[in-house]
């Protein structure tokens, strides 16, 4: 069997059964990368020597018997917003491009821990705003599907790496959809947690009230598996949460009978591709033969979630960019005259358009006089989303529709229209703005060959119910 | 006729905690130290890096909160204050703006005047941030991150004084309460307690305030008299001519004994606040003010009240011992060894003070410990040391806190209870000053203190005076 045809559990038993090792793995995935890399472009940085002298330590280590979790030896790819100790950590902003930092994010912790072993960093848009992988300053990555796509964002890099055999499981993070978009334009699974699931410590923040670490894996049981690592309480994340239900593999049961599945006619309206509409409703159907109870519903609200998320998010955003001031670490610009002034051209310089666009946006609404109408009005409209979430699972235990309204676009289609591109991620951002758990499992491909996403959404704490409910619905397409 | 000013001021009080550990991380908070090594990612604003809150940080927030009479705010939140500047290493500090833990709260004070109450608008808990150094040989600026994230308290004041001995009243009834928590040292000179004063004038019944100024950089008493002084004539000066205050923050320069616009209301920036989402709201249980309330320390007044009933000692030695919550605990912990008020506090008031002065240090400062005072006066009430080798041994316990007992044995100052060799030394001092012996015996009684300070040397002040004086007077 060819090595990257495994998942990331197949490969950790075929390791730990002796048929194979993890320096043979992560030598197959860095001669993939070889092959396809040029044309993809799913990493910022790779280091072959550092990772396949790490997959020899590892493999010592499971020899020993010391390793013997259900990812040890299996190369993983980290989004480039997550600090690496020792590695180039970017968030694909010039700004960045020479900060090493000089610890790891608890998640990577927790990987390394069970003996994954990092590849490298994968692309994303710059400082994880943007849905396509575009705007990152260190060059697009494509779709593996089609190359002349998008592979989606901001996690684009880390959901074509697991498209594209460049790894055998990601992380990325999920903002507005960051995770669930790509993973849907990639054909891969992704999950965005429950917010405070995952430690937030060493993600770069970009909204921080909104953003969760997730995986993006091949199956449905890789993703149970990751959280299962990567899901801990972390005493530095003041808003990391005590669960004692991690064992999301647990879940891991082709069983949907009396699951209560609404559907949500708001998801369903102008705006959708037809394409995209009928795998989702023909996924639901599928659930339905397996014992599902389907019915439609009103969400309400949703068209208040973009303007409600971009200001939060924007806000948050605005202030959590300031530290990247040419000061302590990180790009500074070579001339300059004056505090004032070197501030100035080393952000001018170092940030891309988008990043700009947010950051001004974010100050305005966070301006004495504004601060009101915009930035405390959409934290009430957020609390009345969390509200109309509460009365759907009070019904439901599950929300499902489609993760995007379309498949992944053609390259250069959606930075010209900002605005368009931001309406593309209507039906994943107010899982993050509520807190909730939902994840991106493929349903089929369009006429072009582009893959689609269907995206489930339960109540906080409820991962465990999405899990159950992808995994029935993967076996029953296999 | 001249009008008549009333000036109105209000305080914003910066106190630094004495926490061990800053406020969202676990490095030290010690002062001094090597730049840049009480530093986590936390503190020098790392990328990725989160805040978690010292709890210790809250507990004093509310036990100072409830010493000056406040209601505490038991669903309290932190904010973001964005501004950028390099001393300040994530260009926020992370303070509290709309929720703040104590608010309408008062002191009393107490002038010549008599007394009053002022009050207190808000104390808010924030992070203190960093120190620029200027190396003017390199031409460059360095930033020192030891004191980024050292906790502060804000005690914001209403504008309720209207004299600088008004303001010096409230700020040492603060710094009172404040050293009697243990919350903070509050040295004005080392910066762990910072005045701003916000100060207008205005007709004498007038209802409105006129436009205030805020003056900063204010680092001891006499510098805020002073800039009050100061910036009363200012104002007033500019009324007079015709002219307009315009409100702006103005800088105090000691050496001038002047102040200078800083930045006007137009410059004022735009701190664009929002609650931190890296914090989480703060909840206060009935309980935990509860647990703080029941361990709050006697306060001076109360102090005051119980030496006047236990101990026989001047009311003048009380509030001066008083004055200081660490003399106080030396008081008390030394009359509990010893039994002996009035000794313990004839050794405060006199040699402790005075070196104190001397040495330019606040009573905080002391290092002696309350058992080797105790040493002290048990070796002179048993005469094994007189009164003048105690006061040279006192001055190095002062320095070091070392054990008399030991110190006295050790540099053999005990004294010479062996009368015969003091006989006979006294013997040598009146063989060899024959004109002292004649004065005396001539009824100079004076010159008989002359020949005792002769032994005293001679026995290199290891005698008791008083058996000196007993046997020359025997001998004469």
């Amino acid at each position: 069997m060819d090595i990257l045809s495994y998942t990331a559990v197949g490969l950790a038993a075929a390791i730990k059964e002796g048929k194979t090792t993890a320096v043979e793995a992560m030598q197959a995935v860095l001669q993939k990368i070889e092959e396809t890399e040029k044309t993809i472009n799913a990493y910022v940085t790779i280091d072959k020597e550092a990772a396949l002298q790490k997959a020899a330590e590892v493999q010592k280590r499971i020899e020993a018997g010391e390793l013997t979790g259900p990812l040890a030896g299996v190369p993983v790819a980290i989004k480039d917003n997550m600090c690496t100790e020792g590695v180039l950590t970017t968030c694909s902003s010039k700004i960045l491009e020479n900060f090493i930092p000089t610890f790891s994010a608890e998640a990577v912790l927790n990987l390394e821990k069970a003996g994954a072993v990092m590849i490298g960093k994968t692309n994303m848009d710059e400082f994880a705003m943007g849905s396509t992988t575009e705007t990152s300053a260190f060059g697009v990555t494509r779709n593996p599907w089609n190359t002349e796509h998008v592979p989606g964002g901001s996690s684009g890099g880390s959901a074509a790496a697991v498209a594209a055999s460049e790894c055998f499981f990601a992380l990325g993070s999920d903002t507005g959809g960051s995770i669930r978009q790509p993973a849907s334009f990639c054909g891969v699974v992704g999950l965005k947690p429950t917010y405070g699931t995952v430690s937030r410590y060493g993600l770069i923040a970009y909204g921080s009230s909104l953003d969760q670490i997730g995986p993006l894996t091949k199956d449905v049981t890789d993703c149970a598996t990751v959280m299962e690592i990567i899901a801990s309480h972390d005493k530095k994340d003041s808003t990391s949460v005590e669960r004692k239900d991690t064992d999301f593999t647990s879940a891991l049961v082709e069983d949907v009978k009396g699951m209560k599945i609404g559907i949500p006619r708001d998801y369903f309206g102008e705006g959708l591709d037809t394409e995209v509409k009928e795998a989702v409703l023909a996924a639901a159907r599928a659930l339905e033969e397996k014992g599902a109870i389907v019915e439609e519903f009103d969400l309400s609200l949703v068209e208040y979630a973009i303007p409600t998320y971009y200001t939060i998010a924007a806000a948050e955003a605005s202030s959590n960019l300031e530290r990247f001031d040419g000061i302590k670490y990180g790009y500074r610009t070579p001339e300059y005259e004056g505090l004032h002034n070197m501030y100035k051209k080393t952000r001018s310089e170092g940030f891309g358009a988008e990043v700009k666009r947010r950051i001004m946006l974010g100050s305005f609404v966070l301006s004495s006089g504004y601060y009101d109408a915009y930035y405390l009005k959409a934290l009430r409209v957020k609390a009345m989303i969390r509200k109309a979430f509460d009365e759907a699972f009070a019904k439901y235990d599950i929300i499902l529709g489609p993760v995007a309204p379309t498949t992944a676009p053609k390259l250069g289609e959606s930075l010209s229209d900002p605005l368009k591109m931001y309406l593309g991620d209507i039906y994943t951002i107010s899982v993050n703005l509520a807190g909730l758990p939902g994840i991106s499992v493929p349903c089929g491909k369009d006429s072009k060959g582009l893959p689609i996403g269907l995206q489930m959404i339960a109540d906080s704490f409820e991962e465990k119910k999405l899990i159950r409910a992808a995994y029935t619905f993967e076996r029953g397409r296999a | 006729m001249a009008k008549q000013y009333e000036t109105v001021i209000g305080l914003e009080v910066h106190v630094e905690l004495a926490t061990k550990t800053k406020i969202f991380c676990g490095c030290s908070t010690a002062f001094g130290g090597a730049p840049n090594t009480h530093t986590c990612p936390v503190c020098t604003g790392m990328p990725g890096s989160l805040p978690v809150l010292n709890k210790q940080v809250v507990e004093y927030a509310v036990a100072v909160g409830l010493a000056t009479n406040c209601d505490i705010t038991q669903y309290c939140k932190f904010d973001r204050k964005n501004y950028f500047y390099p001393d300040n290493p994530q260009n926020y500090q992370i303070s509290q703006l709309y929720l703040p833990i104590c608010r309408n709260g008062h002191v009393d004070i107490e002038t010549e005047n008599g007394s009053k109450s002022v009050g207190i608008h808000e104390i808010h808990m924030e992070e203190d941030a960093g120190k620029l150094i200027h190396d003017d040989w390199e031409d460059c600026s360095l930033v020192d991150y030891n004191r980024s994230g050292v906790p502060l308290i804000e005690i914001v004041s209403e504008p309720d004084m209207r004299s600088a001995e008004e303001v010096i009243a409230y700020l040492e009834k603060l710094r009172m309460i404040v050293q009697y928590l243990g919350a903070s040292d509050c040295k004005l000179n080392e910066g762990s307690m910072r005045a701003d004063v916000n100060l207008s004038v205005r007709e004498v019944g007038a209802k409105e305030f006129g436009t205030r100024t805020e003056m900063k950089n204010l680092n001891s008493f006499r510098s805020i008299t002073r800039a009050i002084e100061g910036e009363r004539e200012r104002q007033i000066d500019l009324l007079e001519s015709g002219k307009q205050v315009i409100q702006e923050t103005r800088r105090w320069d000691d050496a001038k004994e002047s102040s200078y616009a800083m930045r006007s209301k137009e410059d004022a920036q735009d701190y664009r606040y929002f609650p931190d989402p890296d914090l989480v709201p703060v909840y206060i249980s009935d309980e935990w003010i509860e647990d703080i309330r029941n361990n709050q320390p006697e306060f001076r007044e109360a102090k005051m009240a119980r030496y006047k009933e236990e101990f026989d000692i001047p009311e003048y030695d009380i509030g001066i011992i008083t004055d200081s919550k660490h003399m106080a605990d030396i008081f008390e912990e030394t009359t509990a060894i010893c039994k002996q008020p009035k000794k313990v506090s004839n050794w405060l008031m006199g040699e402790t003070l005075r070196l104190l002065k001397e040495k330019s240090m606040d009573p905080e400062d002391i290092v002696f410990s309350p058992e080797n005072l105790a040493k002290l006066i048990a070796l002179v009430d048993s005469k094994a040391i007189n009164t003048n080798v105690a006061k040279e041994v006192f001055e190095v316990m002062f320095e070091k806190d070392v054990d008399p007992e030991a110190y006295v044995e050790e540099k053999g100052l005990k004294t010479v209870n062996d009368e015969g060799a003091l006989r006979k030394t006294i013997e040598e001092v009146i063989a060899a000053n024959p004109q002292s012996v004649e004065d005396y015996r001539n009824g100079k009684d004076k010159a008989i203190g002359f020949l005792v300070g002769q032994t005293m040397k001679a026995m290199k002040g290891k005698a008791d005076p008083g058996m000196v004086n007993q046997i020359l007077k025997e001998l004469l």
